[in-house]
């Protein structure tokens, strides 16, 4: 046999057999760990997911350092800051170019329900740079009509069938805040967090949305440098020339920025740590449940082995095995139900969640941990086997 | 079997076999203060290689007690147990493990591991020996089964063997790890009476092959004729008995 030959000196595989010739046992033990591990994915999932929404927009910006105003919070709260700020930092001899932004929530009317809800409207310059996707930059062309506004495709379908409709050529036309638009195309973003769609328009057509706003004014810019500057050098001289009125981050501090939004300020980092910590908790308790019970019924046996003359090491090594071998086989069907739990969710919720590899370490990480911990705690039982009892 | 190295069977032993088991003034006690109670009291044993000692006596008199003392699973507390020439008294915990390595031990109850099949089981007694593949411990386990008449049971789970053939698998056991000394707590007191027989009867054989000395208490009084030796105890003390089992024992080997 070839195992003969890869490993001689093997022994009785005895936490293997201890585990197997039980079957209902270990099925019950597999269904726990599988199941904590499967929350613990659900749940890491979901809060790494809901983060990671909250900066789709802000990954896909074309700039190296970003200027907000400092009152701005988060990107479902953009205060506004006067854009000549801007244009100051064109004179910065490193700095490229530049994208005032105009941002806001306003309602959109669904076509076919009529009903109202928030979508994220974003206004600049048709033709300049806002996204690094160029493609995306070429197609805003059709904005420069008045009244146009590209939407987003991935929009969730309370905002109305504007996708299906346009691809069928149908002429859509609605409100946002109260005025007409037509969407002249579509575009692939996706929500955020707190943006259940997503609307391009130009500037100008902005404003006419919002007529109140403050004349040169704007909710973002972005800051393109040349090549070979280091954002972050360029970040700290800019800001000491501009004015308290603006504040400026890198494009990843700005990902960090908002991201740390939704960590701090709401609970939802707090609820699905939580969470994941029931599911770890939850998978301790099976895991310690079945291996004590099981270390309790084979405790004259190992009594016996002792007697035997087998080093106590050894059987606590048998404990450590089983529970090692519980890790392996619990995490194998709780990663693959979180492949197809991520997909139910990415299709349900369109978050991006998907199965990364450190959320995949992690979750084995604790997965061992539990089953390692468990077993530590199984040990202390081994030691009421008393070898002097059996006869 | 390897290893052998005792007498032909049948011959007598000579008085001249170096000891296996020294046991002098052996004193044991349980409790404490008030509650203390004496369980041996100045019990003195030798064992010569290769001898097969039975050991008798009302229950309750100290035999389980002298088992596990002379089995090191036990801290001796006064006198002194000699194992192969090894002093018990005093000996620390790993010295005791290593020395059961070469005590092979069978149980009234076999004491069988029972998520292991037959052939596994005693496989753990060969897993002891050092120096050995997996294959080669695999080969002396189903050697020791065929030795104790389970050759055609080697996969079978202890639940779907027999009494008696549930023992046979735990001295296949107990000899697969090539003790030098046995020690047996009524083997028989589960099986009925022809099974018994036949059980003693291998142990016997088995281990005076193997050179293998052997203690064995038993209340048994149809399997005492396989003793070289009849020993009694009562209120912690041993005496040697009156009949000889030597004598007996050519009438039925």
């Amino acid at each position: 046999m070839l195992l003969d030959h890869l490993w001689p000196n093997r022994r009785i595989p005895l936490a293997w057999l201890l585990l197997t010739r039980q079957p209902g046992r270990l099925l019950v033990a597999l269904a726990g760990i599988s199941f904590a591990g499967i929350l613990m994915f659900l749940q890491l999932g979901f809060r790494d997911g809901l983060f990671d929404a909250s900066v789709t927009l802000h990954k896909r910006f074309a700039a190296d350092l970003v200027l907000v105003s400092p009152r701005t919070m988060s990107s479902i709260a953009m205060a506004s800051f006067p854009r000549r700020r801007l244009v100051q930092v064109m004179a910065d001899p490193e700095v490229a170019g530049t994208t005032p932004v105009h941002w806001n929530f306003l309602l959109w009317r669904n076509p076919q329900t009529r009903t109202t809800r928030s979508i994220l409207v974003v206004g600049f310059e048709p033709g300049d740079p806002l996204f690094t996707d160029t493609d995306l930059v070429a197609r805003t062309y059709v904005l420069s009509q008045r009244g146009r506004v590209l939407f987003d495709a991935l929009s969730r379908p309370e905002f109305g069938p504007i996708a299906d409709w346009y691809k069928q050529g149908r002429t859509i036309e609605t409100e946002v805040a109260g005025k007409r638009v037509r969407v002249a195309g579509l575009v692939e973003l996706g929500p955020s967090f707190g943006a259940d769609g997503n609307l391009l328009t130009s500037s100008e057509t902005f404003l006419q949305l919002m007529p109140d706003l403050a004349p040169g004014s704007i909710e973002l810019g972005l800051i393109r440098l040349i090549p070979g500057a280091d954002p972050a050098t360029v970040a700290a001289r800019l800001k000491s020339h501009l004015p308290e009125d603006v504040a400026i981050y890198t494009k990843q501090g700005f990902v960090e920025f908002e991201k740390k939004y939704w960590q701090t300020s709401t609970a939802i980092g707090f609820i699905f740590t939580l969470g994941t910590a029931m599911g770890f908790v939850v998978g301790c308790v099976i895991v310690y449940q079945i291996l004590h019970s099981d270390v309790s019924d084979h405790l004259p046996e190992y009594a016996t082995l002792m007697a035997m003359g087998y080093p106590f090491p050894q059987l606590l090594g048998v404990v450590a095995r089983e529970g090692l071998l519980l890790a392996l086989l619990g995490y194998l069907p709780a990663w693959l139900a979180g492949q197809g739990l991520y997909t139910l969710i990415r299709t349900g919720t369109k978050l991006p969640v998907a199965m990364d590899g450190a959320r995949s370490l992690l979750v084995f990480g604790m997965i061992l941990t539990m089953c390692l911990g468990s077993a530590l705690m199984a040990m202390r039982k081994l030691g009421d086997a008393d070898p002097a009892e059996i006869f | 079997m390897a290893g052998a190295t005792s007498s032909i069977e049948g011959l007598p032993l000579p008085d001249t076999a170096p000891a296996s088991l020294v046991v002098r003034d052996l004193q044991h006690w349980f409790g404490s203060g008030a509650n203390r109670r004496q369980v041996l009291d100045g019990v003195g044993l030798t064992i010569r290689t290769g001898e097969v000692v039975l050991l008798t006596g009302p229950s309750g008199c100290g035999k389980t007690t002298l088992l596990t003392l002379v089995g090191a699973l036990r801290q001796v507390m006064a006198g002194s147990v000699q194992l192969f020439g090894q002093e018990l008294h005093g000996a620390a915990r790993r010295e005791r493990q290593l020395l059961r390595r070469q005590i092979g031990m069978i149980f009234q109850g076999h004491n069988l591991l029972r998520c292991l099949s037959a052939e596994q089981n005693v496989q753990m007694g060969a897993d002891l020996l050092p120096g050995l593949g997996y294959r080669a411990r695999r080969d002396l386990s189903r050697q020791w089964l065929r030795a104790v008449g389970l050759g055609d049971h080697l996969a079978k789970l202890p639940h779907d063997l027999s009494g008696g053939q549930k023992q046979r698998v735990a001295i296949a056991r107990a000899l697969a790890a090539q003790p030098r000394l046995l020690l047996a707590d009524e083997p028989t007191a589960a099986l009925d009476s022809r099974t018994g027989r036949e059980v003693v009867e291998l142990l016997r054989r088995l281990a005076r092959d193997q050179g293998c000395s052997v203690l064995m208490v038993t209340h048994d009084p149809r399997i005492l004729d396989v003793a070289d030796r009849l020993v009694e105890m009562e209120d912690g003390r041993l005496s040697e008995a009156s009949i000889s089992g030597r004598a007996l024992s050519g009438s039925v080997g």
